[in-house]
């Protein structure tokens, strides 16, 4: 009887665990993409979105305007600021990994009673608004900035712009330069954290086997750290490389008119245009955009999860 | 050999020290030019508060502020609560009916981005309101926004606690005749209670900063601090900025060190009572 009783209690509990944050997500993230994706399909009429489906005169008719799509692949304004989206995110995440990786390693290799302070650096600069830190960059890179005098003075500039990463030497903002600078600036901690994690649990005796069977810190390096940590490498590069094809913030205080991203073309559709069908259908391409490399990132995360049970 | 050890070693250091100037160089410039006594910004031309004294008469600013806190500190508390139950259900229940939709809709809007989370919110939300009239677009609207991401980040930060979790406690309480609520009221909760703190204070932070969910959720009178912020970095530096700026990230900083100086005071204390439990 009491057994019964606590088996009911606890399916009831279990149901309601499940079922609050359930609810929750189908309402509110779930519905909304639908939503979008109708609209993105929807003719508009003045205020209102046709049905898709309409019954009249016994005639069960589907209406999907797929003339947005056509559109977008077929303009070349859209289709360069998709690859631009892409080609930026991309860099950041090559950056972020060349600066992060290193960075990552000195940590996790650094004496174990320094490491939690570290840790916690790299930690403490996320914790404060990321739209100052990003608006901080504006003032360095500006005319009599800090880093703009430094690369100047340096004649750093010329080889910037004889790179093509800014449109002419003196001017350092509202450059591709200044939009990779500050995305990478904004999303090393993502990749240094995950890496981190990795290569701290990494098991050292592995290279002490190397060192004995003949390999040189270099070998040991590249055939036993780099590959024991390819889950960390992944999870890092998607953690910065998925938010940055659709970053909005930096591109818009840090970018200029040649680098125009996708987030800042949806966001004119809706409020400068007005244009909701086409607002929704940039945003769906988006999510087209980032479903694999978030399928390849939850792979991981879901085989980090189990190989921690 | 020895040689290559002080190199490598110094190297490593270098490596650090540039990584963390990096991280920390735009914060401290922000605070230093917020006592600059310039008209243009960048020019150093002295010292002065008067950036700090237009602040007391700012009242778009305060008016952002006030309104940002309460949405950010409404939107700790709730992404907690539903934070921590998808950390339950995911970690505790293998299997039930759509579980893989559930798993990935809890780690969708980490990554996802948030025009897009923005877009698809507001345009349900305006499909709701045309139907029933409701709800109108405003603070409560921009903390449904904030909820679903800061949820998605307080149940990563849970679940990773529910895993190095030592089931055979909770067995034990059950052995011992424990209900599940009180399992988990009593055993489970004291135990993740530091990642539930550290998970309130990170969805408070990441509320506290949001420009994009707020843009499109706000509605006319619903002037978040960062919007304030973003539509005058927008037009330019402004000195303004960076004395609200500086004093964030002193409030954060200091915030940030007591709540790891507890946490970690917790954490020694529970290391000394399980000590003094396995000698008793």
């Amino acid at each position: 009887m009491t057994g019964q009783r606590l088996r009911a209690g606890w399916l009831r509990g279990r149901a309601l665990v499940i079922a609050a944050p359930y609810l929750w997500l189908l309402v509110f993230f779930l519905l909304p993409f639908l939503i979008v994706f109708k609209i993105s399909v929807s003719e508009m009429e003045t205020v209102q979105f046709k049905d898709l489906v309409t019954f009249s005169d016994g005639l069960l008719q589907l209406t999907l305007k797929l003339s947005n799509y056509a559109f977008i692949a077929q303009d070349a304004l859209y289709l360069s600021t998709y690859l631009a989206s892409l080609k930026y995110a991309a860099a950041t995440t090559l950056l972020c990994l060349l600066i992060g990786y290193p960075f990552a390693y000195f940590m996790a290799r650094a004496k174990s009673t320094i490491q939690p302070t570290l840790l916690m650096m790299v930690m403490l600069p996320f914790w404060t608004s990321f739209l100052l830190r990003v608006y901080a960059w504006k003032g360095l890179l500006s005319e009599n900035g800090l880093i703009a005098d430094l690369l100047i003075d340096s004649h750093l500039d010329q080889l910037l712009a004889a790179a093509g990463l800014i449109t002419a030497p003196g001017r350092l903002m509202h450059t591709p330069f200044s939009l990779v600078l500050g995305m990478t600036y904004t999303y090393l901690p993502f990749m240094i954290l995950p890496l981190y994690g990795n290569l701290a649990k990494m098991d050292l005796r592995l290279l002490e086997a190397a060192a004995d069977l003949g390999a040189n810190a270099w070998t040991a390096f590249w055939k036993i750290t780099v590959p024991l940590s390819k889950a960390g490498i992944i999870a890092g590069s998607m953690l910065v490389f998925i938010p940055c094809i659709g970053e909005f913030v930096i591109p818009e205080l840090l970018g200029g008119p040649e680098t125009l991203m996708i987030g800042r073309v949806m966001w004119d559709e809706f409020f400068s245009n007005n244009d909701w069908p086409m607002a929704s259908t940039v945003a769906v391409v988006m999510v087209l955009l980032i479903i694999v490399p978030l399928a390849v990132f939850n792979k991981y995360q879901a085989e980090a999860q189990e190989a921690r049970r | 050999m020895k040689q290559a050890n002080t190199f490598n070693r110094w190297f490593a250091r270098g490596w650090l020290s540039a990584g963390y100037v990096f991280l920390y160089l735009p914060i401290v410039a922000l605070v230093v030019y917020s006592f600059n006594d310039s008209p243009i910004p960048n020019v150093w031309r002295g010292f002065t508060l008067k950036w700090y004294a237009a602040l007391a008469q700012d009242h778009e600013l305060q008016a952002g502020l006030w309104l940002s806190l309460k949405i950010a500190f409404l939107t700790a508390c709730g992404s907690v609560v539903l934070g921590t139950l998808a950390a339950f259900a995911l970690i505790k229940y293998k299997r039930f009916f759509g579980r893989t939709l559930f798993s990935g809709m809890v780690n969708a809007p980490l990554v996802m981005p948030e025009v897009v989370i923005g877009l698809s919110l507001l345009l349900m939300l305006v499909s709701v309101q045309r139907a029933v009239g409701f709800p109108e677009r405003g603070m409560m609207t921009i903390w449904f926004g904030h909820l679903l991401v800061g949820m998605a980040y307080a149940a990563v930060i849970v679940q990773s606690r529910l895993l190095d979790l030592d089931p055979s406690l909770e067995e034990a309480a059950m052995d011992l005749g424990a209900r599940p609520s009180q399992v988990f009221w009593l055993v489970t909760l004291p135990m993740i209670s530091q990642s539930l703190m550290s998970a309130w204070l990170l969805t408070f932070t990441l509320s506290l900063d949001d420009v994009v969910l707020s843009a499109f959720l706000s509605g006319p009178g619903a002037t978040t601090m960062p919007l304030v912020i973003f539509s005058r970095a927008r037009l330019g530096l402004n000195p303004s900025v960076n004395a609200v700026a500086t004093l964030i990230v002193v409030i954060v900083a200091v915030g940030v060190l007591v709540a790891s100086w507890m946490i970690a005071n917790a954490e020694r204390n529970r290391l000394r009572d399980l000590a003094e439990a396995s000698r008793a």
